[in-house]
């Protein structure tokens, strides 16, 4: 009999090849919209329904100065529906994580020869892939209700930005998931994006805001984010938004799969 | 009928109160969103019009204390979706079947409920009532003002809970009373709650002097905005009392229909 600490550097050389197994645990993760239609729709209405709502309660606001002359409020809070949609995508995904632990399927996940964070990767990119569903309908919307097409440049930076911050918000639902191990922890994980997108320069641009959200806008991530997604729907892209957008949402991801992984490594210890 | 309903209306408390985790999202999720619509909009309120609906005269309240009316009616909507879930949960599990069996008046099962709804109601107004006097001036019109506050809220909040109520006698499960949590945000945005009638983009303006929740969340704002002579108290109190009527009317009735059906 071979000594325990040989099986598993056996194991370790015979893992399965990573490049297989993240679009692997995504397939698994995407064929649950097949299976069950139904499980997509949440994601779905309630950006919608918040971003129609906003801007037929607010729309008048954009008389205000500070707007610029913006003429559809519509415009101003889509991007803002476009996070909220990513956001409710990657905590659903945690969601999925937290069943998965209950039901021990994670558990037999964890046994497979396949390194922690290539296991996280698939899960996260699940949700990154998801998020684009919500996102193309939050965009057809807006567009039938007279948002300007940004133009396709616009459209891939937004895309790209929705899914790390789907990403990111995934990460947190799998740091939640893995910390509660129960789905009862849900609301955990949706109040995170919530309040992660909305104390942003969500409803109107930093001049307006007080100054105490000002100060929290400033220095959360998701406004850089929000700015770089925004810029095309309410004017022109230019580098001077994007870049930073890019750096704020890598960051975010980088920093949230780091606790993501940690967690995963504790559950394994 | 009455001792019924109390010790019904006491035990559903009891068991709200054992915990409190479901009582907690009917507070922060509107306190977040109260915070977030203050400071994004609190320029809001210096467009042409804006205090014109409540008579109010200057030096106008501010953004906030005009907001604390929207955050009430959200957290009470909230509330009778949570109370729908209660019953439907009692129905799934079969509590339901032990009460409908027990020698009370069958209409003090729906009438319990909803009593405890108005007690939650009172708990959750407070909460926003101390809001209002930790970052506003608290409620303008003083006592009198305060008691049309709790008036008001505590109707409409077993009005709410008599749609809750009404939701999970005809559905029987708390997965359909779960999925018209969207629609709540739906018939606030559709209303005058966040914003000045006069102010909202068509077609929301016209539905909203529809919308009974239009007249509860200004009867809530006029006491709070110091308003409290106008229309908006009596109309605020009749559309809580006409709603709290009509949807406990259509949750015993509905009572009915589900035990016929057995």
């Amino acid at each position: 009999m071979e000594p325990p600490g040989k099986v598993a550097e056996q194991v370790s050389n015979e893992r399965i090849n990573d490049r297989g197994v993240v679009p692997a645990l995504a397939r698994r993760a995407l064929n649950e919209l097949l299976r069950v239609p139904g499980a997509g729709v949440p994601g779905i209405l309630a950006p919608t329904i918040f971003m129609l709502g906003l801007s037929a309660v607010f729309g008048n606001v954009t008389a205000l100065p500070g707007f610029d002359g913006l003429d559809k409020y519509m415009a101003f809070v889509l991007p803002v529906g476009l996070l909220q949609g990513a956001g409710f995508t990657g905590a659903a995904t945690g969601v999925n994580m937290a069943r998965d632990i209950e039901q021990g399927w994670f558990d037999r996940l964890l046994l497979a020869p396949v390194r922690r964070p290539v296991l996280l990767a698939g899960i996260v990119a699940s949700a990154a892939l998801r998020t684009l569903i919500p996102a193309t309908a939050l965009i057809c919307v807006g567009l039938l209700f007279g948002v300007k097409f940004p133009g396709f440049l616009d459209l891939l930076i937004v895309a790209l930005l929705v899914m790390i911050v789907a990403s990111a918000s995934a990460c947190w639902g799998a740091i939640i998931a893995l910390r509660f191990r129960t789905q009862q922890a849900a609301p955990l994980m949706q109040i995170g994006s919530f309040m992660a997108v909305l104390f942003t320069a969500a409803y109107a641009p930093m001049a307006l805001l007080q100054p105490w959200l000002k100060a929290i806008a400033t220095v959360n991530p998701v406004n850089y984010v929000l700015t770089g997604v925004r810029q095309g729907f309410i004017g022109s892209v230019s580098w001077a938004d994007t870049w930073p957008a890019f750096v704020a949402g890598a960051g975010l991801l980088a920093l949230l799969a780091t606790f993501a992984i940690r967690g995963m490594s504790r559950t394994t210890d | 009928m009455i001792s019924a309903s109390v010790a019904l209306a006491r035990r559903a408390l009891r068991v709200t109160l054992r915990r409190p985790q479901f009582l907690a999202p009917l507070l922060i999720f509107p306190t977040l969103l109260l915070a977030v619509n203050t400071g994004g909009l609190s320029q809001a309120t210096s467009l042409p019009g804006f205090w014109e609906q409540y008579g109010v005269t200057a030096p106008y309240p501010s953004f906030f204390e005009f907001q604390l009316a929207a955050a009430m009616s959200q957290s009470l909507l909230l509330g009778g979706v949570a109370t729908g879930i209660a019953v439907a949960l009692e129905l799934e599990m079969g509590f339901f079947d032990r009460l409908v069996a027990a020698p009370i008046p069958r209409a003090s099962i729906v009438l319990g409920r909803l009593l405890a709804a108005g007690a939650i109601a009172l708990v959750q107004l407070s909460w926003f009532v101390a809001l209002s006097l930790i970052f506003g001036s608290g409620i303008a019109d003083g006592i009198p003002g305060l008691i049309e506050v709790y008036l008001i809220g505590a109707i409409a909040g077993i009005g709410f809970a008599g749609i809750g109520v009404t939701l999970a006698l005809r559905a029987g499960n708390a997965s359909t009373v779960q999925s018209i949590f969207p629609l709540v945000f739906v018939v606030l945005f559709l209303s005058s709650a966040f914003f000045p009638p006069n102010l909202l983009t068509s077609p929301a303006d016209v539905i909203a002097k529809w919308n009974p929740l239009s007249y509860i969340a200004n009867g809530l704002r006029a006491p709070i905005i110091g308003a409290s002579g106008t229309s908006n108290v009596l109309e605020g109190f009749a559309a809580a009392i006409g709603l709290a009527l009509f949807f406990g009317l259509l949750a015993t009735w509905s009572l009915r229909g589900r035990l016929q059906s057995k």
